[in-house]
């Protein structure tokens, strides 16, 4: 059986600001993940509903609004909610630090701010991917 | 694997068809037992494919026609592929972004695939992908191939209706292409409609009409729109239901979905086979002394495989 990670990158809120979410997108296909990218102004239910309909082992978030404690954290919940809780959850953007701990105790398991190399990120997926 | 699986997706159940879906992709074991029950429940949908060079607006065709189907109430499946890195093997799948605002009716169910290694526009478990969404109630279901070239065919052995997508300003790649995809088209779609030399596209895709069509029973319709405003989609959806009405008044449905299973059932195969030769360890080492023995130029491809299909053929 081939197994192959598929990962949904989205971008929650209203900033429209989606360079380094493609960079990083580009980053996991090369590391042989498919990546299915969703655009622009997403909702956390609209991201939710693709991660279900798309059957993804990641969901990464790209926030530069400043609303990471709100989006990220209903991403989370919903997700929960609807049985998805085997779904590794990341998140990147610009998120100050001592915003990190709350995020990771909401089961936002990876926080990746501006000037990680992706290759931290692409490990990080690799190791942490829950199925 | 459990068959419940298989009925939960005959409920509509979204992880469940999202999860047999993934179960096909990756070949997992066991998936005959739940394709049993889907296969026989399967059959009722029309499937429409879509297809046509990069950029000429498949996914934003396929956004407009859901919304209409969705408004008439019927419910859609769509499946959109794109290309897998023969490098990485990875795939970025950036169709949903046209999709989005669909992702929230709960009478369309979305499926992102990479090509995975299959040429010809499709990707293998695109048969199975077509029965679940199929079995799990859809009316309709759309498949957006790669953006093609010329030899990306294969969608007719999947779809009953073939839609090809030229746009103005083609200008003469349009003969070039004549020769593979322009000869599949139930239905040409000449999109952006607005822009200039609309006409002379038209044109051009009547002349080629006239060419592949000579000795067919039914005139191939060229249909106008710009999907980015919602324009002619209606005329359009017309024009596939009467090709749909036609498919069932020749018979010709019948001979349609029998080649589409057969093409299934050779990938199938074709699959299996791979696996088997490739995986069982006495063959490979065969192989890998045979493609040796090639590159030394001690012996040819053709005589090699002659060597490996006898191997088989004892076992």
């Amino acid at each position: 059986m081939e197994t192959k990670i598929r990962i949904l990158i989205a971008k929650p809120g209203l900033d429209g600001h989606d360079r380094g979410a493609k960079i990083v997108a580009r980053a996991l296909r090369d590391a042989g993940m498919e990546v299915i990218y969703t655009g622009l102004h997403q909702t956390p239910a609209m991201i939710v509903e693709a991660a279900i309909q798309e059957d993804v082992h990641v969901v990464g978030l790209s926030l530069l609004s400043g609303a990471h404690m709100t989006l990220f954290v209903d991403v989370a919940e919903m997700l929960k909610k609807k049985g998805l809780g085997d779904v590794l959850l990341i998140g990147g953007g610009i998120i100050p630090e001592e915003d990190i701990p709350a995020l990771k105790k909401k089961g936002i398991a990876g926080i990746f701010g501006p000037g990680t190399p992706v290759d931290t990120i692409v490990d990080f997926v690799k190791k942490n991917v829950k199925r | 694997m459990s068959s419940d699986l298989a009925d939960k997706v005959l409920e509509g159940d979204a992880r469940s068809i999202a999860r047999l879906i993934t179960y096909v992709e990756n070949n997992v074991e066991g998936i005959a037992d739940s394709m049993r029950t889907i296969h026989a429940h399967s059959g009722h949908a029309h499937v429409i494919g879509i297809t046509g060079v990069m950029g000429c607006g498949k996914s934003t065709l396929i956004y407009e026609l859901t919304r209409y189907y969705r408004k008439i109430g019927k419910t859609v499946g769509i499946i959109a592929i794109d290309p897998t890195s023969p490098f990485s093997g990875g795939a970025l799948l950036g169709d949903r972004i046209r999709m989005m605002e669909l992702a929230m009716d709960e009478g369309v169910f979305i499926r992102s695939m990479g090509t995975r290694g299959m040429l010809g526009g499709l990707t293998s478990a695109v048969y199975d992908v077509v029965e679940i969404m199929d079995a799990a109630g859809k009316d309709i279901i759309l498949v957006e191939t790669v953006g093609v070239g010329q030899a990306e065919v294969d969608i007719i052995k999947i779809a009953d209706t073939t839609l090809v997508v030229v746009v103005p300003g083609l200008g003469d790649s349009i003969q070039t292409l004549k020769a593979g995809i322009m000869e599949i088209a139930d239905i040409y779609v000449v999109n952006k409609a607005d822009r200039p030399g609309v006409e002379q596209t038209v044109a051009e895709v009547q002349s080629l009409v006239e060419i592949v069509s000579s000795n067919k029973d039914r005139t191939i319709p060229i249909i106008k729109t710009i999907a980015k405003e919602n324009k002619y989609i209606d005329v359009l959806a017309g024009e596939i239901q009467n090709h749909q009405i036609y498919l069932k008044q020749t018979k010709k449905l019948e001979h349609q979905r029998k080649l589409r299973y057969e093409a299934e059932l050779i990938e199938i195969i074709r699959k299996k086979l791979m696996d088997f030769i490739f995986n069982e360890e006495q063959f490979k080492k065969t192989i890998e002394k045979l493609l040796d023995q090639i590159n030394k130029k001690e012996i040819d491809p053709h005589t090699a495989s002659e060597i490996i299909l006898k191997d088989i053929k004892k076992k």
